[in-house]
């Protein structure tokens, strides 16, 4: 599904802040994400989801090298993957109903077509008395939930959270983490960054532990 | 009631319960009323009212200058001074006589005594006695058509048959009046072109200020996948709506002062004021030309403000990417 062959990466001149990245995300698998804050878990993210060009070496996302791809076909790879922000990123003059059907807003379909698909998830993730209320109504975890949903209702191949439990209480960290898990049972990939290794212990899955740029991969 | 429930039930009512009946394609994605987007419509009111008057300013002088030339040019006079041994007014009879034979003119009529005395009054007083002074009297010819009328061939025809006669054209006044005017006319769209710098630039910060404010609600749509055009289409609307919204409110502020500044003048018709500033530019009302170039501005500022809009988001983007 996505693979790194030799990735480096440096913000104009600096130094390289990812070096000699090689790994490969299978479908339906799921992994974690972590290192030491400032080790490039974001910085790999956006590389995932096509929003940075690597300076050296090959990605190739849904069998397509990133290089080769043109500005235009990038909403389309993008659409395949779901992506889960820290600070959730919802738009607060739109109600959570509306937050999560904005991928079907954006890609120009009647709203008749995904009406009941949107209802069912935010009922899934539990949201179901809160679609109407604006995001700065809602509880942390809810808006979490809400992002969680945006980023799957359009069944994403793939997704990437980053730190999707690090404004949460434990509790709803492990629900949450039950809710990825879920998912990745339904089909869709999953690569959670996070540096709580308490939420990582919780779930037997592969670890790509990132440090000074570097990746070493724990099965 | 807290805050919570406050926020949910204007929203729920506009929603619908269940998501039923929540027809959101109309809804603009991008925030409806901000700060920002509130300075910008204030912006854009102030420079379009700003850039409309002088617009307004302009037309008038313009006109005001093509009515000069055009009322001095529509006239011209014979002057016959007195010479000794001949009848003046045997001369002056005769001079009218030969001006109506001529083409494209009008009326031709010889200043009476009185109109005389009055013209002399500021220099000789009143009660002028005109058989004791060597007064010249004057001839006024109106030119019906100045393309009709030969004014060489009066001139040679008045000089000829009618003994102290001279023809003033007045093409000295003509020609110093239309260097004025132009030179008017040259600075007011000097200024208005300042002033339309100006609007655009003012127009262009605004917005790219309104939108640094989305950046957000850009970011977000980039990640949900959204084509660069989309979102281009859905800030240009909403742009596109301010800068509507802020260039009719100035707009349609200055096209208000035209007809008020249109009605005082007319109602302050007689005062001595009112009548010198109108011998000076005329009637001091925008023609239609003024109202159509405040029309073609306002239309010019919406268009405006959406392009800027479009440009800042493929700049956003790119900044994101």
């Amino acid at each position: 599904m996505i693979r790194f062959e030799n990735v480096g990466l440096r913000y104009g001149m600096g130094p390289e802040v990812l070096r000699d990245l090689s790994f490969h995300v299978a479908p339906h698998s799921f992994q974690f994400l972590t290192g030491p804050s400032g080790a490039g878990k974001t910085t790999l993210l956006r590389l995932l989801f096509l929003s940075l060009k690597p300076t050296r070496g090959l990605i190739t996302v849904f069998g397509r090298q990133t290089s080769e791809v043109g500005r235009r076909e990038l909403p389309r790879l993008r659409r395949r993957i779901g992506i889960v922000f820290q600070d959730f990123r919802l738009l607060d003059h739109l109600t959570t109903y509306q937050n999560v059907a904005l991928p079907y807003r954006v890609l120009g379909q009647d709203e008749a077509t995904y009406r009941a698909d949107v209802v069912d998830l935010l009922k899934w993730v539990g949201l179901g008395e809160r679609m109407h209320v604006l995001p700065p109504v809602l509880s942390g975890g809810e808006k979490q939930r809400a992002a969680i949903a945006r980023a799957l209702i359009t069944k994403p191949e793939l997704l990437l959270a980053d730190e999707p439990t690090g404004n949460v209480d434990p509790p709803l960290a492990r629900r949450l983490l039950r809710l990825f898990i879920e998912l990745n049972r339904l089909g869709t990939a999953v690569i959670i960054a996070t540096h709580d290794l308490h939420l990582m212990d919780q779930v037997d899955a592969r670890r790509m532990v990132l440090e000074d740029g570097r990746m070493e991969i724990y099965a | 009631m807290s805050a919570g429930v406050a926020d949910e039930e204007p929203a729920r009512r506009r929603r619908g319960a269940d998501g039923e009946g929540e027809d959101w394609s109309r809804t603009s994605i991008v925030p409806p009323q901000s700060i920002a987007g509130r300075a910008l419509t204030l912006v854009i009111a102030i420079m379009t009212f700003l850039a409309s008057l002088t617009v307004g300013a302009v037309a008038v002088i313009d006109d005001a200058a093509r009515a000069w030339a055009s009322d001095i040019g529509r006239e011209v006079t014979i002057e016959i001074r007195p010479i000794e041994g001949v009848d003046t007014a045997a001369e002056v009879r005769r001079a009218v006589a030969l001006a109506q034979e001529f083409s494209g003119v009008g009326a031709v009529r010889a200043l009476s005594d009185t109109e005389t005395r009055r013209l002399l009054e500021p220099w000789l007083g009143s009660g002028v006695d005109l058989d004791a002074l060597p007064v010249p009297r004057l001839v006024v010819v109106e030119v019906d058509d100045p393309a009709a009328v030969d004014l060489s061939a009066m001139r040679e025809e008045i000089d000829g048959a009618v003994r102290g006669a001279s023809l003033d054209d007045h093409v000295a006044w003509i020609d110093r009046l239309r260097a004025m005017a132009e030179a008017m006319v040259i600075g007011g769209g000097g200024i208005l072109a300042l002033v339309l710098v100006a609007l655009v630039l003012s127009i262009v910060f605004a917005t790219r200020a309104a939108m640094a404010g989305n950046s957000d609600v850009i970011g977000v749509l980039h990640f949900v996948g959204a084509e660069p055009g989309f979102i281009a289409r859905e800030f240009q609307r909403h742009f596109l709506m301010l800068g509507v919204r802020g260039g009719l409110i100035g707009g349609g502020l200055a096209l208000l002062c035209f007809v008020v500044v249109a009605l005082l003048t007319r109602g302050s018709a007689g005062l001595p004021g009112a009548d010198q500033l109108s011998a000076f530019v005329g009637g001091v009302a925008v023609g239609p030309a003024g109202y159509a170039g405040v029309v073609v501005l306002i239309f010019c500022v919406a268009i405006l403000t959406a392009a800027t809009s479009r440009w800042a988001v493929h700049r956003a983007l790119n900044e994101i990417e």
